[in-house]
């Protein structure tokens, strides 16, 4: 096995053992990256000196016994909307061409403290909005499964570089699915943690109540340890939880035995690929038989869970976008008056689906239309949350398919902004309850492309999703990479 | 017709909390421009607000202060508009539920006493501060604008009062004892002239005796309390002239003008602003607990209105308990150990609001550096009252303890003040006096009673004012008798 195929537990095995070092681990990425990036575009910014640099370090932290864990020397990305202190962080969008933070995102400060070496960072759908990548003022990104595909999104860059090897692992953030769907679309694990586990402080905001960063790794057990690395209390951010963690490693080799596993009938049917439905059947199948009980569960308002997500998070986004007007930082348009020069910053700097979502969000927030809309959207987030505290009062955890089809292809729904959203139809529910949710790969279909499996856990529930998971993981047996013809570097 | 005035006032006060609202930068006034800022209060990308535990503790007491009821759980919305100096794009702010509402401040105008209801009062951050450079520093018509974002997230509270105010004078009663109380809190610097507390006056009109309220007019940029009651006064003028020359009011906001004494229209609402409330998702509700509202509550210093009353019941009448408790604090505290000294409650009171604020006002002396004290002040009212120096000449006694001329004892005797209560030494010049002036000597015997007192004049006159004119009074009536 190459090194930049390895997960972190095995490229931190050699690393302790003294066969690599750090800084061969991160020669062996750049170099993944030199020869895929001309065909996925998964970096937007990759900082070969600042990486080299921190590689080093870690490699003379080891040699002087400092062990900072399993993050240690390992070679991760960012993506783009996560502040890195100057580093150029653009969340993808014209409005913040050449922005350089002069601070560090909490998880980037985590990152750091906990050894790992940032390799860059990854392609986003412009403020995170989109499910394919190619809403990037920069370019699309591409998936390495199929080149013609899109790798899924918002996180589809990070998704890309996990599965191809240009990292070992990244971080995305996922406000309907964002992490799970590029994920299940490129073949890697990817999670969102319970809202407030892990802070945003330093993340650009699109969905504030709905944004949660969390990992893409190409094992269960790397995403635990990433996780383990950037979670905890954040008093920079006053939605961060402070009570008691709970514990991963514990839960990795639990098995399923005893679990009550529900299928959530609303996701599926009309809509849903065979091959996804039949590979998510057969992995319910294997759970029942290695011991967990399964039992179809109805949650009804997942039918309108969509609706309710496309008004609260484009009227949270309506705010959120608005500090970008061009008068202290970011692209400047001209403008005679106060009001022309944001009026023309905002409309030179925002691509066409920022600022249909901004505008769907100030529409749903105005007066007279607020009750009918934004405050409607919030009654049915409640009537999701009671749903899925009923379904949690059977069952330990619930399963779907991540994402109803596999990649498409590029272009195909870029024109059709509603067949673009039903990719997150069945992400977008753990979100409006704040809930976990990860998806592991569990096969191919007929083309070669990844299918995900989602495991929903209730709040604070990542043991038994994490069990779960890695018995998904286990049982499916999914060993496949990319074969993606490399160019010479 | 006869109109009534109708005025609400909207008082923000800024609060001298450390630091800001939402994150740990200074609040400091005056300070160089952009130096107290961070990522949080300049709307970096990314960056997230921390309330500051300290403003909502003083948000309750200003409520508390003003008899608000303090809600168990309140929100922090966002208020969205675009502004050069507003970072965010949004305002935090408070929509639905305010931390405080429901209360009332007493207004005394000419000896009536009104009770001013108090809607609201709701937590928010401060906007960064705009200067228009070139040409009479008007947005329009200004070359350039500078931004300093040291103000930008500073906490602020918005006290709302209902539109119970009658009056330009009551308006600025209002306003005068509002500022009185949070001053007195310690929890504000509570200066017009540095903008950290400002006042705006929703005003109308309508028929006496009518039930709805007419259209509003918002008057802006008061900078001090005549500057209100003028403001108020000539829109009530304006709306009044407007109506009754067959015109429509408009619901407007208009600014006022110092100089000129004139409200311009600065904006015209069409309907109210759309303001796009909704709930601050950044920020977890706050709980205030019954135990936390009474950590707050016993720690209140005591009021204006609970020292009035105090003071009343010691004894002073009610306006002279009024102008004492608004006194400043060093004021009041001679006043206390004064009368805790043993010195006439009336008597302290009096020469504090009177000469000795007088002569403050003149001198332009800061209470802080007055050289008078407590046993001062007692040692002053006794030997008036013992006789040992005039009334009159007591003010002399007491403008040499001003100056730091020693104790009122020391000063009478250094400025040769001491009245003439020797008999002997008084009789002398009562002979003097009645030898001088023979036909007042004749009109007594012919009955008139009342040249005693010009005799009684012209024995202080050649005592130089130190004769006891009672004792001059009976030693005349004796002479003139016999």
């Amino acid at each position: 096995m190459t090194l930049h195929e390895m997960t972190i537990a095995e490229a931190g095995g050699r690393l302790r053992a003294g066969e690599v070092s750090s800084s061969d681990l991160l020669e062996a990425t750049l170099d993944r990256a030199s020869r895929t990036e001309a065909q996925l575009h998964a970096y937007l910014t990759i900082d070969r000196e600042r990486a080299r640099g921190a590689a080093r370090q870690a490699d003379a932290e080891l040699e002087d016994g400092l062990d900072r864990g399993p993050l240690h020397g390992i070679p991760v990305a960012l993506k783009d909307n996560m502040c890195t202190r100057g580093v150029e962080t653009t969340a993808s969008s014209q409005i913040l061409a050449g922005y350089i933070p002069p601070y560090d995102a909490t998880v980037t400060r985590k990152l750091k403290e906990a050894g790992a070496v940032i390799v860059g960072k990854t392609n986003l759908d412009e403020f995170a909005m989109g499910s394919s990548t190619e809403n990037s003022a920069y370019g699309a990104s591409y998936n390495p499964w199929d080149i013609s595909r899109i790798p899924g999104g918002s996180s589809g860059g990070s998704a890309a570089a996990v599965a191809v090897g240009s990292a070992f692992a990244a971080l995305g953030s996922d406000t309907g699915g964002s992490i799970r769907q590029p994920a299940s679309l490129t073949g890697v694990v990817g999670l969102k943690p319970t809202y407030g586990t892990v802070s945003r402080y330093g993340l650009i905001a699109f969905a504030s109540s709905l944004d949660q960063i969390g990992p893409l790794s190409r094992s269960v057990e790397d995403a635990a340890f990433t996780l383990e690395a950037i979670w905890g209390h954040d008093p920079m951010d006053a939605t961060s939880y402070a009570g008691e963690y709970p514990n991963l490693s514990a839960a990795l080799n639990s098995g399923v035995s005893g679990l009550k596993v529900g299928v959530v009938r609303e996701l599926a049917g009309e809509g849903y690929e065979p091959a996804v439905e039949s590979a998510v059947s057969v992995m319910v199948d294997k759970l029942s038989d290695a011991g967990a009980a399964v039992v179809e569960v109805s949650l009804p308002t997942f039918d309108i869970a969509l609706s309710a997500y496309y008004l609260i998070a484009p009227a949270e986004a309506s705010a959120n976008l608005a500090r970008f007007d061009g008068v202290r930082y970011g692209h400047r348009g001209e403008g005679t008056t106060t009001e022309s020069l944001m009026a023309r910053t905002r409309a030179e700097g925002f691509g066409p689906e920022v600022t249909r979502r901004v505008l769907l969000g100030t529409y749903a927030l105005s007066a007279g239309y607020y009750d009918a809309f934004y405050g409607q959207a919030q009654k049915v987030r409640s009537a999701i949350q009671e749903d899925f505290a009923r379904a949690y009062g059977i069952v330990d955890v619930l399963v779907s398919p991540t994402s109803p089809t596999v990649a498409f292809e590029a272009g195909a729904r870029v024109d059709d902004p509603l067949a673009m959203y039903l990719s997150d139809i069945c992400t977008i529910p753990s979100n409006l309850a704040g809930h976990p949710a990860i998806s592991i790969p569990i096969g191919l279909d007929h083309q070669n492309l990844p299918i995900g499996f989602q495991v929903m856990a209730p709040a604070l529930g990542e043991t038994v999703m994490f069990q779960v998971a890695a018995a998904v993981e286990s049982l499916a047996g999914f060993a496949d990479r990319p074969i993606l013809e490399e160019l010479a570097s | 017709m006869t109109w009534e005035t109708v005025v609400g006032i909207e008082v923000h006060v800024e609060l001298s909390t450390k630091s800001k609202m939402f994150c740990g930068c200074a609040v400091e006034f005056g300070a160089r421009p952009n130096t107290n800022i961070c990522p949080v209060c300049l709307g970096l990308p990314g960056a997230l607000p921390v309330p500051n535990r300290k403003a909502i503790e003083w948000i309750m007491a200003i409520g508390l202060a003003f008899n608000c009821e303090v809600s168990e759980r309140s929100v922090f919305h966002r208020k969205n508009y675009f502004y050069a100096d507003l970072p965010k794009g949004y305002q935090i702010s408070q929509f639905d539920i305010p931390v405080c509402h429901d209360g009332y401040l007493d207004v005394t105008v000419d000896g009536e006493t009104r009770r001013i209801g108090i809607e609201r009062a709701h937590m928010e951050e401060d906007t960064g501060k705009s200067t228009h450079v070139g040409d009479g520093g008007r947005i329009h018509t200004a070359e350039s604008t500078l931004l300093d974002f040291n103000r930008s997230g500073v906490p602020l509270v918005e006290v709302v009062s209902r539109p119970d105010i009658r009056s330009a004078a009551e308006a600025r009663a209002y306003a005068q004892d509002l500022r009185a109380v949070v001053a007195e809190l310690g929890v504000s610097d509570a200066r017009l002239e540095e903008g950290s507390i400002r006042f705006d006056a929703n005003v109308s009109i309508r028929p006496e005796g009518a039930e709805t309220l007419g259209t509003k007019v918002e008057v802006k940029n008061m900078n001090s309390f005549r500057s209100l009651e003028r403001a108020v006064e000539y829109e009530i003028e304006r709306q009044i002239s407007v109506v009754e020359a067959g015109g429509e009011l408009t619901q407007e906001t208009r600014h006022w003008d110092e100089e000129a004494g004139v409200t311009h229209s600065m904006r015209t609402k069409e309907g109210s602003s759309d303001y796009r409330y909704f709930t601050e998702p950044d920020l977890a509700p706050m709980a205030m607990s019954a135990s936390w509202v009474d950590e707050v509550k016993v720690g209140l210093p005591e009021l204006p209105a609970e020292r009035k009353a105090r003071y009343s019941n010691e004894g002073l009448d009610s306006d002279l308990a009024g102008v004492l408790s608004g006194s400043p604090a060093e004021i009041r505290d001679i006043y206390e150990v004064a009368t805790a000294e043993g010195a006439d409650r009336r008597r302290a009171a009096n020469w504090l609001t009177g000469e000795v604020t007088a002569w403050l006002r003149r001198t332009e002396t800061h209470p802080t550096k007055l050289s008078l004290d407590g046993p001062q002040l007692a040692e002053l009212v006794r030997i008036v009252g013992e006789g040992l120096v005039s009334s009159s000449a007591a003010k002399e006694v007491l403008e040499g303890v001003l100056l730091g001329e020693g104790s009122p004892r020391a000063v009478a005797k250094a400025r040769d003040l001491v009245q003439i209560s020797d008999t002997s030494a008084l009789e002398k010049i009562v002979a003097v006096v009645l030898a001088d002036n023979p036909e007042a000597v004749d009109s007594y015997a012919a009955g008139e009673q009342k040249v005693v007192g010009f005799l009684v004049g012209q024995v202080m006159k050649a005592s130089q004012g130190k004769a006891d004119p009672k004792l001059a009074n009976q030693l005349l009536r004796q002479k003139l008798s016999s």
